[in-house]
């Protein structure tokens, strides 16, 4: 790889004479040195290099910021933290702020670690020049992945503990002996005899190995992570200073805008560029396949040339009813089926079950939504492309560019830039392609920001889902089984390295969706893992004798049918989780009232795992939840009725855990239903920020909140008809807002889980049975629109 | 193209652009503010929400011409990361955003109508918000930094 022509262009970029000849002598051509759009990186320190570069990169004289280009999955040290001759400690991840306060949090984790103050703790972020390969930031995964006893938590620590030994050398003292303060190591017997860190390593790489032996600072000690800092994003936010992707400007930029078909399906049959000839500011008409983009100067001419291009389209390929979309996929073949576990002894189980319950779920497709629509700017010029992109995943996005684009991986650089909330894999990768498309077609970087139709007709949409449950009881009430078939339609997905054709732009430029494999009947499940919490969480959970569930039934079996989806399909937050929480959390609810037990009594009877246990009781005891069975007794049939409900989950079988109680009042007149209250009880082990985390468990409330009640995503015979924030409304600022109570749950001793998706995915239970609590009504269809919730009180006896 | 002449944040502008484009496009792209955004282009967010001759303006759906000599401002125009506006510092203090794309509209639309209706109640607070959207759905913290605010500018 030649690092000068690895999209940081030495040559080009805003350096002084100085700076270059200083890189020259140091013979650092296999460095990235970049300002700008605030990345920046220097080599490893080598003398007489970093002082007239540091003007240039806006770092203090003396400072040194190492960091190795190859860093993917890098178990060196030097990949991950860089400290320089000022002391100030840079750190590089992999895991990238989407919104939820990551960026703070790590740079917490990395002063705690280093035992230096928050202020003198730097942090560069997802850029594929500068930062480990982490893969995606998703899933919930960056707090198991950085924060326990690897990766960045890990490198933290063995940075700590070389710069003791180093210490210890020095000042002729046993590590023992040695005390840190603020990045300054001192001798406890002799408080005169001191070093600090940037005297021990400054500008200097440390050349070592992560140790995996070494020891994390323990949470009892903590004095930043653990604490309720503030967001360092947010000062800039509110004064309009961050810069968002949507703000990155480079000199010579273009704009571009892109034409997507008409329907889906539609494939291109002409473009009439003479339909748009001399419109001001026009430079080009791009068409590649089925993609059809226009470059201007200005993004107004790129607009009006978009709309007033001529491009004529086949018919789509016609798109199924939607009104009998769900009891569709049932009969869908082929299927992919899965199964996550299988007892072998259900039919038979339920078969002398003295009492046998069943009902089915139904969820919509929704949408990620993002309120900004999806921004993305390239410059590509010749086999050399930079991407500016707030992708989640930005070291694969350089792959299926390249692919995109026919260019070699190498010569591709993504610098991650925070764009709107994304929830997932919203427009973000596939404006990145139109982008890199339109700068390649015109030499120039290119600027691309959807319009909002285009975004809401073609993202990935987040799974519709049918669920049927089916549970055996015993004479005294208790579940002897569970069964659990679902059918879920999906297409493309994230992009990853090798797929440009899992999202729309990739497919109208050419390249086929990851191919739908079909495969039935399910194999045996060879292992337990509950990603898509498919596993409901009552049931032990065992195959091939461990059982690794959270309940206590033990005949069970879990199977999923995946078919073919007429829309992308993809993550969207708590992917599968939240449908199947949804189906399961309600239908804990129907066999608890069916057996008139307590709904959370009935739970705890049975549960296994103490954890679970434990936030299921925290959030009944914060919600003062009155023991009885539902629905309430002595409840109207019209006006407005009053219930409450809970929901449960360990998300993903192994990465936090929650339970919601949702108070709601139900307008039997109108079928309107407003959450009054919820409560949230949430253990994801040590807590790296409070008010971090309760943010994300109130926010993820009330998006699960909307989406129970609000978002469906709805189409014709040929196109998606939800394209606007009137067709497809949400919660919005002015709505009733239920009071939000968090319990937090500390756990020093266990290991960091994730937060960000335990509230959305216990929400829309939570609100169902509390539905069911003060109508009698049960509404197994999301959203609970006012018709849905009418026609439920309508069937209720 | 027409030269225009505009007023942002109290200082003067120039630009000669097609009066029909969108102010927001002037506002990001000419001008380089980045506090409006370009949240759906259909004024149903408010994400691109100025402050107009003190109302509260979509500007993707507002021509350039039509505020010519106008007096606009834009969230740059209320403070800075030293001196923030009271308003932006009652965010800052209830941490009352998450990926804070829609801030700016959120605090726009407040300031223009706590200017005009300093006593307001909360659930005219609350409908004077009924059109803009946090996808992030931090709504609660929102209000409570509305609301936080509301009661300085009583008091």
């Amino acid at each position: 790889m030649n690092g000068t022509k690895n999209g940081a262009r030495v040559g080009d970029g805003p350096f002084s004479e100085e700076a270059r000849a200083a890189l020259d002598r140091a013979g650092l051509s296999r460095r990235a040195f970049i300002r700008g759009s605030g990345a920046l990186v220097v080599g490893f320190s080598v003398s007489g290099v970093i002082e007239p570069l540091g003007p240039v990169l806006g770092i203090a004289p003396g400072a040194a910021l190492a960091q190795r280009l190859d860093g993917a999955g890098s178990n060196q040290l030097d990949s991950w933290i860089a400290i320089g001759a000022d002391g100030i400690v840079t750190a590089y991840t992999g895991k990238c702020e989407l919104g939820h306060g990551l960026y703070t949090a790590q740079m917490q984790l990395i002063a705690e670690e280093l035992v230096v103050p928050f202020n003198r703790v730097k942090l560069i972020q997802c850029d594929t020049a500068l930062a480990p390969d982490q893969g995606t930031t998703s899933g919930a995964q960056s707090h198991p992945t950085n924060f326990n006893q690897a990766n960045l938590a890990l490198a933290g620590a063995t940075a700590r503990e070389a710069l003791l030994q180093r210490a210890a050398a020095r000042l002729g003292a046993p590590v023992d002996q040695l005390a840190i303060s603020a990045g300054v190591i001192s001798v406890k017997s002799d408080a005169s005899k001191t070093v600090s860190y940037g005297d021990l390593v400054g500008g200097r790489p440390f050349s070592l190995p992560l140790n995996p032996a070494a020891k994390r600072r323990h949470p009892s000690e903590w004095t930043v992570l653990g604490t309720a800092v503030p967001r360092v994003d947010f000062p800039d936010m509110v004064t309009g200073r961050f810069e968002y992707v949507h703000n990155v400007r480079v000199p010579g930029m273009l704009h571009g805008r892109v034409v997507r078909p008409p329907a889906v399906g539609a494939t291109l049959v002409t473009v009439d560029e003479g339909s748009v000839a001399g419109m001001p500011g026009l430079v080009k008409v791009v068409v590649k396949k089925n993609f059809v983009g226009v470059v201007a100067e200005k993004p107004w001419q790129a607009i009006q040339a978009a709309a007033r291009l001529k491009a004529t389209w086949t018919p789509g390929v016609g798109l199924p009813s939607q009104r009998s979309f769900h009891d569709s996929l049932r009969s869908q073949k082929p299927t992919r089926d899965t199964a996550m576990v299988n007892s072998k002894d259900v039919d038979e189980t339920i078969g002398r079950a003295a009492q046998v319950v069943k009902a089915t779920y139904l969820y919509p497709y929704q949408m990620h939504g993002s309120i900004g629509s999806a921004c993305g700017v390239a410059d590509v010029r010749g086999d050399q492309a930079t991407l500016w992109s707030a992708s989640q995943a930005v070291h694969p996005l350089k792959n299926s560019t390249a692919r995109v684009l026919g260019i070699r991986p190498d010569s591709v650089r993504v610098i991650f830039k925070m764009g709107a909330g994304c929830y997932g894999v919203n427009g973000a990768d596939t404006v990145s392609y139109d982008a890199a498309l339109l700068s390649q077609a015109v030499g120039k970087p290119v600027r691309v920001q959807l319009t909002r139709k285009d975004e809401m007709a073609w993202e990935n949409y987040g799974f519709a889902f049918v669920i049927d449950q089916r549970a055996g009881l015993s004479a005294d009430g208790t579940i002897v089984a569970w069964d659990q078939e679902a059918w879920s339609p999906t297409l493309g997905g994230r992009p990853g390295p090798n797929n440009p054709g899992n999202i729309v732009t990739g497919l109208l430029a050419g390249f086929e969706p990851a191919a739908f494999t079909p495969r039935s009947p399910a194999p045996d499940p060879t292992g337990f893992a509950n990603n898509s919490n498919a596993v409901p969480p009552y049931v032990s959970g065992c195959v091939g004798g461990r059982c690794g569930g959270t309940g206590t039934i033990a005949s069970e079996r879990v199977l999923t049918h995946n078919v073919k989806s007429p829309f992308f399909t993809g993550p969207l937050r708590s992917p599968e989780r939240l449908q199947n929480t949804f189906a399961h959390e309600s239908f804990m609810d129907e066999i608890a009232a069916q057996v008139k037990a307590d709904a959370v009594a009935y739970r705890l009877r049975h549960l296994s795992d103490p954890r679970l246990i434990d936030v299921v009781k925290a959030a009944a005891n914060a919600a003062k939840w009155e023991t009885r069975p539902s629905p309430r007794p002595n409840r109207r049939r019209s006006g407005v009725a009053s219930g409450r409900g809970l929901s449960c989950v360990l998300y993903e079988g192994d990465n936090g855990y929650c339970a919601m109680v949702a108070e709601v009042d139900v307008d039997q007149d109108s079928g309107r239903v407003t959450v009054k209250r919820l409560v949230i009880a949430n253990d994801c082990g040590p807590i790296s920020n409070p008010d971090g985390l309760r943010n994300q468990l109130e926010g993820g409330a009330l998006q699960g909140m909307s989406r129970a009640l609000l978002e469906e995503v709805t189409w014709d015979d040929q196109k998606v008809t939800s394209v606007d924030w009137r067709t497809y409304r949400p919660l919005y600022l002015g709505a009733d807002v239920p009071v939000i109570e968090t319990v937090l749950i500390n756990r020093l001793e266990a290991s960091a889980m994730g937060a960000g998706e335990t509230a959305v995915t216990v929400a829309a239970g939570a609100i169902g049975n509390a539905i069911f609590d003060a109508t009698g009504a049960r509404i197994r269809q999301a959203p609970f629109t006012p018709e849905r919730v009418k026609a439920a009180l309508g069937t209720r006896n | 193209m027409s030269v225009i002449n505009l007023r942002v944040n109290g200082r003067p502008h120039t630009v000669d652009v097609d009066p029909a484009t969108p102010l927001l496009y002037v506002l990001s792209d000419d001008l380089e503010l980045r506090g409006p955004k370009f949240g759906c282009g259909l004024g149903q967010c408010g994400a691109c929400t100025v402050i107009v001759k003190g109302q509260a303006t979509r500007s993707c759906i507002t021509t350039v011409a039509s505020v010519a000599e106008s007096d606009i401002t834009t969230l740059e125009g209320l403070g800075t990361v030293d001196r923030p506006h009271p308003i932006q510092q009652a965010f800052i203090a209830e941490q009352a955003m998450q990926c804070g794309f829609c801030i700016n509209g959120v605090i726009m639309t407040a300031k223009a109508f706590l200017d005009r209706n300093p006593k307001a109640a909360d659930a005219d607070i609350r409908q004077a918000m009924s059109g803009v959207l946090c996808r992030c759905a931090a709504n609660v913290r929102m209000l409570r930094a509305i609301t936080r605010y509301a009661q300085e500018v009583k008091a």
